[in-house]
């Protein structure tokens, strides 16, 4: 490497680094995190008074001057890896054979050696992740690299290693595999990140910090998200259902100041000659709400409704009944399977489709089919107190919406919401009936976990 | 207060506190850019406990606001002294009407509350509003003014400025989003669990009966266990009861049977012990 191991380089001067630290601002602000001008002087100030000769002590000082909640962390990391690298091109000295570095890497994830591991990220990177015919290489793949460099298969190996110095004897045995399969994923993100600067230093920065780093989990579209951005998803079901309970208890709370109720007035007005001392308020019953969730469950939006249904179940408290049917083509309740704090968000989605009715003669959904069914055979669970929520992308196949069914759950409920994965601009395209139906229920545009906890806050009732 | 990180660090070991680089750097940075420091993590990993090394590390006096849901002004702030005013006023019965009233609302009848506490006077004070999510909204309302100019403002005596900023700590458990204009004036710290090194060090240091190799497994089985998906994550809080719990056991190794007897220490929910069981291989044997 061609600086200290641990300074900031390419910076020098004043206006450097001040230049430097506005534009990882806006790539900050460009992924939705709100930064004020005022923070922006905080972290100066922070840049200041640490100086710039400790990289991990920079990133902390940043972090806590212009971030606001840990959610917002896993978009910091990577941009600042950007605009504060570690070291500029590329790594001296003649690349090393793949195997010298396998074995290396494979001593380094013995000795759990943080920083030697990503010495060898940035040698992995500099020696297999190129590709392109020019001398420096057209552009830098993680992809490429982590395929030729394989650490998982390094796995046994290390394990070994680490059994045989005794490094590992007795109970805690039994964990070591899971313990360097963790190493091995820290291992990789290190090449994913060092892959990342390199094709910024040659594309420019800017340009990389807005299209390469992930949006925060609660921007993620549902449709688009990958399996860790759904587990990460599914993990912030739970605050984020405390939150919208307590916001929700507030609401009510708020709603129970009443009018005055005249006969207990009068009433307690006789001790003190009739004269009404302490007017008392009537008081509101508590409405407990009934909520009825109705979710397409086919492959194309499962992400979408199991996080949903997820979300609900786990705001069960708020409401005196929680009925949830799933449907594909034909509807089945599974509420039973969504027991109050022991519901599994990881088999939720593969056990409703195991133990549910949810299909016909054929595996793709049908709206009209699977809203009729409901009408007729679950009919009475929608009642003058229920709301009902539709979740769904409302492509029906080509086949009959069925808006007289549709039209009938209206009639009966209090209240019907359709929340849509989809973006509004392609509803009504293809074979989506969203229109028709956005012409019968409010529908709205439900994309991530953002719109939906602003949605299920405003729209879910007192 | 402090000259570098590594003395903050440093001092903070001390105290037996044992800081990780960001909790050493934001300290560093609260004090040399005098903003309150607004410490959010789970539970048990030690958030009340910095905000008290820091006081004994500063030689200051700790001030503490315990939020709760329906702390007002007079619990926060100030409050006047009814009952001493009422005497004043009935000893002395010969005095004309503005002597009175001039006298009753001066210094010697208020009571100050935390806030008024840890701005007034002339020595080194730690405050510490632990649990800020607890609190209503209009207490925040109320922080404002005192976090971001350190002052407060008594209608009948005016208002008091710090002549000593005090160091301010809040506590949160996130359990509700706290107002965008609170986290603004604040510099934004996220306690999470330590990494595997660091957390050795605090349960040798917490617990000195405990041999280094037991140790080892202890914070590795617990960094198993966080691994996992449980409904609460065991904390430092947890790692280092469980560690004095095993002194007291008399148990030299783990092994299946201790763990599986002592496992409700870790975990707080019988599901959780369940699905820990079963990963461990616990019931093996």
């Amino acid at each position: 490497m061609t600086s200290p191991a641990t300074g900031v380089t390419g910076v020098t001067d004043g206006t450097g680094v001040a230049d430097r630290l506005t534009s990882l601002v806006a790539a900050l602000r460009a992924h939705g995190i709100r930064i004020g001008t005022g923070e922006t002087v905080d972290a100066a100030e922070a840049v200041a008074a640490l100086g710039l000769t400790d990289r991990e002590l920079l990133r902390e000082g940043l972090a806590a001057t212009l971030l606001h909640s840990p959610a917002q962390r896993p978009v910091f990391d990577p941009v600042f890896d950007l605009y504060f690298p570690r070291g500029v091109g590329a790594p001296e000295g003649e690349a090393a054979g793949r195997d010298d570095l396998r074995d290396r890497l494979a001593s380094a994830l013995a000795a759990d050696d943080r920083a030697l591991m990503g010495r060898l990220a940035v040698e992995a990177v500099d020696g297999y992740g190129g590709y392109g015919s020019s001398p420096g290489s057209d552009g830098w793949s993680s992809y490429q690299t982590l395929d030729r460099i394989r650490p998982q298969t390094l796995l046994a190996r290390v394990r070994d290693e680490i059994r045989a110095r005794g490094g590992s004897a007795g109970f805690a045995d039994r964990l070591l595999e899971d313990e360097i399969r963790r190493r091995i994923e820290a291992f990789r993100a290190l090449v994913v990140a060092e892959a990342r600067r390199r094709v910024a230093e040659r594309r420019g920065r800017d340009e990389i910090a807005r299209r390469a780093v992930a949006p925060t989990a609660d921007r993620v579209d549902f449709l688009y998200a990958g399996k860790a951005q759904v587990a990460e998803l599914r993990r912030a079901v739970q605050p984020l259902a405390r939150k919208l309970a307590t916001r929700l208890a507030a609401r009510r709370r708020r709603a129970a100041r009443g009018s005055i109720d005249l006969r207990r007035t009068l009433r307690g007005s006789l001790s003190t000659g009739g004269v009404p001392m302490k007017p008392v308020l009537r008081r509101r019953r508590p409405a407990r709400p009934e909520l009825v969730l109705l979710c397409d469950v086919s492959g194309s939006v499962s992400g979408f409704s199991d996080f949903t249904m997820l979300l609900v179940q786990a705001l069960h408290d708020q409401f005196s009944k929680v009925r949830v049917f799933a449907f594909v083509n034909r509807v089945d309740e599974v509420t039973g399977m969504l027991v109050h704090g022991r519901a599994d968000p990881q088999g939720l989605g593969s056990r409703i489709q195991a133990e549910a009715t949810l299909t016909g003669w054929h595996g793709s959904s049908d709206y009209g089919m699977a809203l009729g069914e409901f009408a007729e055979r679950y009919g009475d669970a929608v009642g003058p107190r229920s709301t009902v929520f539709v979740l769904g992308d409302a492509r029906t196949n080509m086949s009959d919406p069925n808006l007289a069914a549709v039209r009938q759950i209206r009639e009966r409920a209090r209240r019907v919401y359709w929340l849509n994965p989809e973006p509004m601009s392609s509803w009504g395209t293809g074979d989506s009936a969203a229109p028709e139906y956005a012409a019968l229920v409010e529908m709205h545009e439900c994309r991530n976990a953002r719109q939906l906890s602003e949605l299920v806050a405003r729209l879910l009732p007192v | 207060m402090f000259t570098s990180v590594d003395d903050v660090a440093a001092r903070l070991a001390e105290t037996g506190y044992l800081a990780s680089p960001a909790v050493a750097t934001t300290v560093f940075l609260a004090d040399r850019l005098g903003k309150p420091l607004l410490v959010e993590g789970p539970a048990g990993v030690g958030k009340t406990e910095l905000a008290k090394a820091v006081a004994q590390v500063a030689g200051a006096r700790l001030v503490r606001l315990q939020c709760y849901e329906g702390v007002d002004e007079s619990r926060a702030l100030y409050e006047w002294n009814h009952a001493k005013q009422l005497l004043r006023i009935s000893a002395g019965r010969d005095e004309t009407w503005d002597e009175t009233r001039t006298d009753i609302f001066s210094e010697e009848f208020l009571l100050p509350r935390p806030l008024l506490t840890a701005i007034r006077g002339d020595d080194p004070k730690v405050l510490l509003i632990d649990e800020t999510d607890k609190a209503d909204v209009e207490v925040e309302g109320l922080l404002l003014e005192v976090l971001s100019d350190f002052q407060v403002t008594v209608p009948e005596l005016g208002t008091v400025t710090a002549t000593r900023r005090p160091f301010v700590v809040l506590t949160s458990n996130a359990s509700r989003e706290l107002s965008e204009a609170l986290r603004r004036r604040c510099l934004f710290l996220h306690i999470g669990f330590p990494d595997e090194e660091l957390e050795r060090r605090i349960v040798r240091l917490k617990v000195p009966g405990l041999d280094e190799a037991l140790a080892r497994s202890v914070v590795r089985v617990v960094g198993a266990l966080r691994a996992m998906d449980l409904r609460k994550l065991p904390s430092v809080a947890e790692t280092i009861d469980w560690a004095r719990t095993l002194i007291a056991l008399g148990a030299d190794t783990l092994d299946e049977t201790v763990v599986r007897d002592s496992l409700g220490v870790l975990l707080k929910h019988q599901e959780d012990v369940l699905k820990a069981t079963a990963k461990l291989d616990l019931d093996a044997l």
